[in-house]
């Protein structure tokens, strides 16, 4: 076949993709320039008022974006650590186990919330932490009165963290079991002649053979540090915690597209999508120097 | 000293898969929970009685949303979005995931196409103005408005291009000299020697779209065409506790409470998934590890 007509099938192939791709991904970021107007729907992008970066400057003097801030690192921040923590913890200990039937089933159940959507985890959720819920019964058994779990700013946060925790930990482990059984079995066989007990192959081995994978989930969770989880704290979340929990995401949402202010919205969600860009390349150049792995 | 050995091993085998035990049940007690609250009378419900068992057994909350006409209306607009969705999502990923495959030498223009698609990647324009985009083009209260802001899924273009990269080069070579042309080498070489990546996939985009709830909040405001998901949010909202600020509202609350037949909805909305879920688990195994790609 000739050279320059595989050119043009190729490029005839990526041309659906590509128009897609423009009109979805690339034309929206033109958008942008709403965040430096003062955009009015009726007279269009081309006729809006310019006002530089007074929308950016506005959004450093109210609290309430402040307040977004803190609460979406909290609440990423958290979900990051136990991400790693819980995956790595059970993987090691579901790795511990021979009975194959058991594994499997366990496997098998831990896995399923993943792929259960937040709208539906949502109301399990809400029941579990309601106010006849079985946790306020459990309570209330140890003489405590009950709580508004859902309706506190107390305890908003952790909820939100141990619940995506709930979720996502079996499916977490995944990449964790597959590191383990990459791990040489001679070494257990070695140390076992040595007379190395259980904990200090653990120690010695088992930990030393996963840590490089966890180090490299641990570096690409990182720019995910805005990321709080729009889905499941807006199923989750109602005005008497927004003090708590509400995150840029909801934020963004309420503001632009139910008040409609959209300067205000695209302005910052702008500020979100360019600090969330800069920490993937910046995981991504880690990853890359420290492994052979690329996160794309 | 043996028998000392074995039985400490013992003691800690018991902790290991007691903890394991308790994480498992944490996982699937909630969720017999909600299935046994379907099957229960709609007063024990509301008692709290129900755990994973069903108290009073009864089959009316099924029966009653038999004849919710827009739960079903909007079950087959799920299904109807699933199909045409995974099937534009699988045909846009196979086109641009081939090309990108090739190195610079074999595809001039690689090198600039992955640029925009890793930059589409890495940075969007936001909510706001792809709602704009959306609207402009007439796409509100369509499935279409579903459908194509998400069709060209980057991750998975990335994924399956990895994959293609590992088809040997010379069964591509063979099929040229045969006189294929690259859609003919695509076709017979290397879709049948990735299918493991196109199941997994498949089964992520049917996962995504059917469990999708956010797109049909944003761009469809007729109830009547909502899709399952978007139905099942509304309905639940409707539980929302911020409208429960004392105790005697909540009472109030509690006494109307449709817990039974709002399970019973969650749980139909659910079946499509686990009905996949077996070849669901086949898979994700496999898509994860290759997700974590080797270069």
């Amino acid at each position: 076949m000739h050279k320059s007509r595989k050119q043009l099938y190729y490029h005839a192939m990526m041309f659906p993709g590509m128009v897609c791709l423009f009109i979805f991904s690339f034309v929206p970021m033109f958008g942008i320039i709403m965040a430096f107007q003062n955009y009015i729907p009726a007279k269009g992008i081309f006729k809006s008022r310019w006002v530089n970066w007074d929308n950016f400057k506005f959004i450093f003097t109210i609290p309430d974006s402040k307040q977004i801030f803190i609460n979406t690192i909290i609440i990423a921040l958290g979900k990051m650590i136990l991400g790693i923590i819980i995956p790595v913890s059970f993987a090691l200990l579901l790795n511990e186990i021979r009975k194959k039937v058991f594994k499997k089933t366990v496997q098998t159940i831990v896995y399923l919330p993943h792929f259960l959507s937040w709208v539906v985890l949502a109301t399990v959720v809400q029941y579990i932490f309601s106010y006849d819920g079985p946790i306020n019964a459990m309570l209330s058994s140890f003489h405590i009165s009950p709580i508004m779990f859902m309706g506190s700013n107390k305890w908003f946060r952790p909820i939100m963290i141990l619940t995506e925790s709930w979720k996502e930990f079996g499916y977490g482990s995944i990449i964790y079991l597959a590191a383990l059984t990459g791990i040489d079995p001679g070494l257990y066989e070695a140390a076992s002649i040595d007379g190395a007990n259980r904990w200090k192959r653990l120690i010695h081995i088992t930990i030393p053979g996963i840590l490089p994978i966890i180090l490299i989930m641990t570096t690409m969770s990182l720019p995910n540090i805005l990321n709080a989880g729009f889905d499941q704290i807006f199923n989750l979340y109602n005005p008497l915690v927004y003090q708590s929990g509400d995150i840029i995401d909801t934020y963004v949402y309420r503001v632009g597209m139910l008040q409609r202010q959209y300067s205000l919205a695209t302005a910052i969600g702008l500020i979100k999508s360019v600090i969330g860009a800069i920490l993937i390349a910046t995981a991504n150049k880690l990853v890359t120097t420290f492994s052979d792995r690329t996160m794309f | 000293m043996q028998v000392k050995k074995r039985k400490r091993i013992h003691i800690a085998d018991v902790i290991i898969y007691f903890i394991i035990l308790v994480l498992t049940l944490l996982c699937l007690l909630p969720l017999l929970n909600v299935v046994a609250t379907s099957f229960s009378s709609s007063a024990a419900a509301t008692a709290g009685k129900v755990g994973i068992f069903p108290v009073d057994f009864t089959l009316n909350a099924y029966h009653k949303i038999l004849e919710d006409h827009q739960l079903w209306r909007s079950f087959m607009i799920s299904i109807i979005r699933v199909i045409l969705g995974t099937s534009l999502n699988l045909l846009f990923v196979i086109t641009m995931a081939y090309p990108l495959s090739k190195n610079k030498r074999e595809f001039h223009a690689q090198g600039i196409y992955m640029k925009f698609v890793l930059f589409a990647m890495l940075f969007s324009g936001g909510m706001v103005p792809l709602f704009m985009v959306v609207n402009k083009l007439g796409l509100l209260n369509t499935i279409w408005s579903l459908i194509l802001p998400g069709a060209v899924g980057v991750g998975n273009v990335i994924l399956l291009m990895n994959f293609f990269r590992s088809v040997p080069k010379s069964l591509e070579e063979a099929a040229e000299i045969d006189g294929a042309n690259p859609i003919q080498v695509l076709n017979h070489v290397f879709l049948p020697a990735s299918k493991p990546c196109l199941a997994t996939i498949c089964l992520f985009c049917i996962v995504g779209h059917w469990n999708d709830y956010f797109s049909g909040i944003l761009y469809i405001s007729k109830t009547t065409n909502y899709p399952l998901q978007t139905y099942i949010q509304l309905i639940s909202a409707q539980f929302d506790l911020s409208k429960v600020t004392d105790i005697e509202k909540l009472k109030q609350y509690l006494l109307i409470s449709t817990r039974t037949l709002n399970s019973a909805k969650i749980v139909i909305s659910v079946v499509p998934l686990l009905i996949i879920y077996p070849v669901l688990q086949k898979y994700f195994t496999t898509g994860l590890v290759v997700g974590a790609v080797k270069e």
